[in-house]
């Protein structure tokens, strides 16, 4: 983040928007630095915990309900506590606080678009989705398509979505640790890695949701902690707090202006559009939908995890401007010692990502950093571990059980399968973490982003409201939306130029949403129209079933019966 | 089974009643979230001096900061209003008219 002056604040901004997604995808080798060993105890007993956890999560997860959905017996509360904990990442806490703190007002308004979307899957998509879905969102795509081709395709853009997340996370999860534990980068790698395939092969949903709940209560616990403390030497007062906070920056009375983050309309309502729609298309957000028991547990996940991550938010923001004045201008700080105006050139130590940490270090000392760095490396396990598990069901039940073996594997066979493919996505994520480690990563967040928005939105959407949707047609969709979504990103600015090192982007928006989508709609829209085959009719005519079903429950698959 | 139980509740004018009144409800819902969302971003956009001014002479609070935080509250609460009425009133018409189906199937 502390390029953002020199290459500029247009720039800047979306770099931070894909790490705020990321996961610190700090750029560079960054200095290591003296092993923390606050953070690494309280670490090692969040792991501790976890680990017993999933031992005990081990003997409760025998089938395939269990595995990937908890047996539908997690409640609504805590299916919205780990929604809040697979949604909010590292980044969440250490990029959103950064952005604040270099950019004042836009970094609020970023954390509402981030925000906005869930109102939205409550209304239209959160209740359907219970209704229809079992284990994996292709349950809902495919349920009167064409299994084997809908089910592949799904799975596909899923795997897509997933592998750029996770690697995504896993190179800022290696940065971030280097920075906060003084560990290497392998054995970060190799850390993240390992505990995340342990969770996931031996505890299955169980032990991840419950990763995810302790996480967020670390979080939310956390980051309360410090804003009180912070707020403390502000009297609590707004008033105080702007009023020091507008003389020490270096935006000055702008400070509470919107800048340049919308300066450009496409890109802004584009970079709305993907925030709101990817997030409702991604797989291992939707697959929590499954975890509860019924549509109306289902709400209130949404109703509780909506508050949690609004409440984040508005403590972040409160972060940020109180790390202006009490991180801002304390020379211990800087690199050079140098305090100038804050947001300006002068180096925090570590990087602009630090924020949230030098904030915490400055009102409660070691203990708090340590407890503040452990809560970020929780993070990363729980939203690479609900990564993991999404990735796995797509090659287990989706490909293996469904398209492979057309629905007659055994149980043991599939759940096999499903670990099987979780250790295999463990290593490829190790392998290509170390590969990646000195690469620009922040267009592959974008990327994910992209093809959720536009590959599984667009056909999961029309499959649950639009009667004429037929295999063709949601086939034309799918894979429009997934290649027309990677072409925009490989095009575009962040991989053509900043990887590929061509002078000038194809493409001339970094953010593919508004572009993408409109093709996979169309696509599914034109294809259905022009099916005109005896089994596009039939499929028409099992809407009228599945339509009941998505309004009313009946029929849908319940708490551990199969 | 299932099938018939289906053709029963589709029959049944209180599903009409129920898909009327909840996507009327839901859409409704959407709509105000979105048009206050996309309605901020093209005040950001195009007018963003507004929302840099204070909400009264002499205040830290500026307008921007004013309507986003009302807007974090707002959508939360039109969450909590949807649950409500989904959990409770649409609910118990669902349940009705499954327990109708089930009669008729017999």
């Amino acid at each position: 983040m502390h390029r953002l002056n020199r290459i500029g604040i247009a720039l800047g901004l979306l770099l931070a928007s894909t790490m705020a997604f990321a996961g610190p995808a700090v750029e560079g080798v960054l200095e290591k630095q003296p092993t923390n060993w606050h953070a690494i105890i309280m670490f090692c007993l969040f792991v501790m915990l976890t680990m017993g956890i999933t031992y005990w999560a081990s003997s409760r997860t025998k089938s395939t309900a269990d595995f990937y959905t908890a047996g539908g017996g997690i409640t609504g509360f805590q299916n919205g506590l780990a929604i809040a904990g697979d949604y909010m990442s590292a980044a969440t806490l250490l990029g959103l606080s950064a952005m604040v703190y270099t950019q004042g007002y836009d970094g609020y308004i970023y954390m509402l678009a981030f925000f906005a979307g869930w109102p939205v899957i409550l209304f239209l998509m959160a209740e359907r989705l219970r209704n229809l879905g079992r284990f994996t969102f292709s349950d809902i795509t495919a349920y009167r398509l064409d299994q084997g081709k809908v089910r592949t395709m799904a799975a596909i853009s899923s795997l897509t979505v997933v592998c750029f997340y996770l690697l995504a996370q896993m190179v800022g999860a290696g940065q971030l640790i280097k920075l906060l534990f003084g560990l290497e980068y392998k054995i970060a790698i190799f850390a993240v890695g390992l505990l995340m395939m342990v969770y996931v092969i031996f505890g299955g949903m169980v032990a991840t949701t419950w990763v995810q709940i302790i996480k967020a209560c670390m979080l939310l616990f956390g980051g309360t902690l410090v804003a009180i403390l912070a707020m403390s030497q502000f009297g609590f007062s707004y008033h105080n707090l702007l009023t020091q906070a507008t003389a020490v920056h270096k935006l000055g009375p702008k400070l509470m202006y919107p800048g340049s983050l919308l300066a450009d309309p496409v890109t802004a309502i584009s970079l709305g559009l993907g925030l709101m729609f990817g997030t409702a298309g991604l797989p291992h957000i939707l697959m929590r939908f499954f975890t509860v028991s019924n549509a109306k547990e289902a709400r209130k996940s949404v109703l509780y995890a909506s508050g949690f991550v609004a409440y984040f938010f508005n403590v972040i923001f409160l972060l940020g401007l109180t790390a202006m004045i009490i991180v801002g201008k304390n020379g211990a700080y800087f690199t050079d010692g140098q305090v100038g105006p804050v947001g300006a050139a002068a180096k925090l130590i570590g990087g602009g990502n630090m924020v949230a940490m030098h904030l915490a270090k400055a009102v409660g000392g070691n203990m708090l950093l340590g407890f503040l760095a452990a809560v970020a490396f929780a993070t990363i396990l729980a939203v690479v571990s609900g990564l993991a598990l999404a990735g796995a069901s797509a090659i287990s039940h989706d490909l293996y059980s469904r398209v492979i073996m057309k629905g007659k594997a055994s149980e043991t066979t599939e759940i096999r399968v499903s670990k099987i493919a979780t250790i295999c996505l463990g290593f490829v994520a190790i392998v290509l973490g170390i590969l990646f480690e000195k690469q620009n990563i922040a267009f592959m967040v974008g990327l994910a982003f992209g093809v959720a928005a536009a590959a599984n939105f667009p056909v999961l959407i029309l499959s649950m409201y639009w009667k004429g949707l037929t295999t063709r047609g949601a086939l034309w969709g799918g894979y429009g939306g997934l290649i027309s979504a990677f072409l925009f990103v490989l095009f575009s600015k962040s991989v053509w130029v900043d990887v590929i090192h061509f002078s000038k982007p194809l493409f001339p928006y970094t953010q593919p949403a508004l572009f993408a989508m409109p093709i996979a709609f169309g696509l599914a829209y034109l294809f259905s129209k022009l099916d005109g085959s005896d089994r596009a009719k039939a499929e028409i005519e099992a809407f009228e079933d599945q339509y009941v079903r998505g309004q009313t429950g009946f029929g849908a698959s319940t708490a551990g019966k199969h | 089974m299932s099938s018939e139980m289906y053709k029963h509740m589709r029959a049944n004018p209180k599903f009409q009643e129920l898909v009327a009144k909840r996507g009327r409800f839901a859409w409704t819902m959407s709509f105000i979230v979105l048009a206050m969302f996309y309605g901020f971003f093209l005040l950001v956009a195009f007018k963003p001096a507004i929302l840099g001014r204070p909400v009264r002479a002499g205040s830290m609070l500026t307008i921007g900061v004013a309507i986003e935080f009302f807007m974090f509250v707002f959508f939360w609460v039109t969450t909590a209003v949807y649950v409500r009425r989904a959990n409770g009133e649409f609910d118990a018409l669902t349940e009705e008219i499954i327990k109708d189906a089930w009669k008729e199937n017999q």
